[in-house]
């Protein structure tokens, strides 16, 4: 029987070499490995104790230092040095610090392509299902088992389809959306399935919203998430992969987009999902934008047009982290940078910045912070005693400027 | 070598017990073992380095080691003398993770264990006993090739043997 096959099952299968079927475990050829500098200086002490000499192929074996970068303390400072040292000893792509996130720099260089097969010692490398690739997050001695072999094991995942209808609001952006579907998931919502996103209210989305939605896909525990190419025209993308019309799905979902405004996840998780109001006139402390979620172009121009001419609440700092240096420049080259630091943002240099807590403006003890980020765990930004709110980078921008967390659209209309 | 049969004292936590919590971001920049086990848990329950002893069995509710890929939360459970956690079901990639450095890990629907209780688990019969209250509970058998990597102390220790992953 030759059944219609879900986005996932189709890349497995080609990369196989046949029909595969959902809960079948597989080993599949690996396009790309990337690793961080979280997660790469244990991958290469992996590498080393399976008794590694030379990597499978080092055109294909990406190293970037965005986690903590430029180096915050001597230690990391080492582990910086221990990967420059293994990525010139065998040849591998280096990313140095202060070129950009690990999955924007994917993307930007044209590594994710549709149908490939892309495995990163993070775990959300899931963002590239907004190409149509499927990545997926895998810890460092897996990545240490492609670099050996240039293969991975996978059990095939059972996909779940999720139908935007309606049409998108002003003001409203990608985060939103995938917070609407957050809510309806749970933090557990998707685990061990490929989401798959689809429908008309996705059709006029830019590829960075596309890729703020696929990010978040492990935020429910999803292996993969791919939002469909439908209505993106880029590079690489003529043959955009469509999932068979008689694909077989363990459920479909479907979200009125028309309905959904501004949202926000409250501490200390990113499913406990509410609308801007319940939450709104809350005080401030720290807002955020940046991160491979919410740090593209498109998330900076939102945030200038709510604070052009404005400024920042004083009782707040915002601090902004662009995703690449070549967002930084472009932002630069629109007078984006200007405008919001004259508003009163600080720029950090294009990486991770602040999201995980390692540096670049960590909270104080009982301060609010409102952030475009994914994660909002407890001390997921540095202490355990701060609460961590996440929004789009509009209500992030907006909430700096109000102070206290606010709804966008009011800004949004008055541009 | 993995251990087949391992007895320990409970730790019970209960559902989304997230990488975050098991060891924070920024405690994650090191190859220092002992650095991470010094952090362990530490969010999340600031006495548990102190009351476990090595060989005890972590058991938690659903959804554990979600969250991010780091292989520094399994690490730092293991490097804190943990023997096995034991969870109503986990974050996929925690559960590679953790059989890939060799934590054994099962899925079992548990209830009524407290902390303290003394366990039996049989990683190959699939079954968590617990002694103190004289109940058990069956458990999801791992896949094969996991069992295998598993046994062989992680997939480290399996390819250094193999240099490919079990058939
Ligand atoms: S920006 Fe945050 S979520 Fe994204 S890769 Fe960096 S640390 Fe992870």
């Amino acid at each position: 029987m030759n059944m219609g096959q879900t986005l996932v099952e189709k890349i497995i299968s080609r990369h196989v070499g046949r029909p595969v079927e959902p809960d079948q475990i597989v080993v599949v050829p690996v396009d790309w490995a990337m690793v961080s500098d979280t997660t790469g200086p244990l991958t290469i002490k992996a590498f080393r104790a399976m008794g590694g000499e030379r990597v499978w192929n080092p055109d294909r074996c990406v190293m970037v230092i965005d986690h903590a970068a430029p180096a915050p303390n001597s230690r990391i400072a080492n582990l910086h040095g221990l990967m420059r040292e293994f990525a010139a000893e065998q040849g591998c792509v280096l990313v140095e610090a202060g070129q950009g996130i690990c999955h924007q720099v994917m993307v930007e260089r044209g590594y994710v392509q549709p149908g490939r097969i892309v495995i990163g010692a993070d775990s959300h490398t899931c963002t590239y299902g907004a190409l149509g690739a499927l990545g997926t997050g895998m810890g460092s001695t897996d990545l240490a088992g492609v670099w050996l072999t240039g293969k991975t094991w996978l059990r095939v995942p059972r996909s779940l389809r999720v139908v935007f209808r309606g049409e998108v609001r002003p003001g409203v952006q990608g985060k939103d959306l995938i917070l609407a579907l957050l809510a309806r998931l749970g933090i557990a919502g998707a685990t061990y399935r490929s989401l798959e996103l689809d429908g008309p209210a996705l059709v006029p989305l830019p590829l960075a919203d596309r890729l703020t939605m696929a990010n978040m896909a492990i935020e429910a525990g999803a292996k993969t998430g791919f939002v469909h190419s439908r209505g993106l025209s880029i590079k690489g993308l003529e043959e955009p992969l469509v999932p068979d019309r008689d694909a077989v799905y363990e459920q479909t979902l479907t979200l009125d987009a028309s309905r959904i405004g501004p949202l926000v996840s409250r501490p200390h998780s990113p499913d406990l999902v509410c609308s801007v109001e319940e939450v709104g006139g809350r005080p401030v402390q720290y807002a955020f934008i940046g991160t491979c979620v919410n740090g593209r172009l498109e998330d900076l121009r939102a945030a200038a047009r709510v604070l052009k001419g404005a400024s920042v609440h004083p009782g707040t700092r915002l601090l902004i982290g662009p995703a690449s240096r070549k967002i930084f420049l472009e932002a630069l080259a629109e007078g984006i940078v200007e405008t919001l630091t004259r508003a009163g943002a600080t720029f950090l240099p294009p990486g991770c910045g602040p999201c995980v807590g390692t540096h670049n403006g960590v909270p104080g003890d009982g301060e609010t912070v409102i952030s475009t980020g994914n994660r909002n765990f407890v001390g997921r930004m540095g202490n355990p005693k701060a609460s961590i709110y996440l929004a789009s980078a509009a209500t992030v921008a907006a909430s700096a400027r109000a102070g206290r967390i606010a709804d966008p659209v009011p800004y949004w209309e008055q541009s | 070598m993995a251990n087949d049969l391992i007895r320990g004292r409970a730790h019970v936590y209960g559902d989304d017990i997230n990488t975050d919590v098991i060891i924070p971001g920024k405690y994650t920049k090191t190859l220092d073992l002992e650095d991470l086990a010094r952090h362990v848990l530490a969010d999340l329950d600031p006495g548990f380095r102190s009351r476990m002893k090595p060989g005890d069995i972590l058991v938690a509710g659903e959804n554990f080691g979600c969250g991010s890929s780091r292989e520094q939360a399994p690490l730092a459970l293991k490097a804190s003398g943990v023997a096995a956690v034991a969870a109503k079901y986990f974050a996929r990639i925690f559960f590679r993770n953790a059989i890939n450095i060799g934590l054994p890990v099962i899925e079992v629907d548990w209830g009524g264990i407290e902390t303290g209780d003394e366990l039996r688990l049989d990683l190959n019969a699939g079954r968590l006993e617990n002694i103190s209250r004289h109940t058990g509970f069956d458990a999801a058998p791992l896949p094969r090739g996991m069992l295998i990597i598993l046994q062989a102390g992680g997939l480290a220790s399996y390819m250094k043997i193999h240099r490919d992953y079990p058939e």
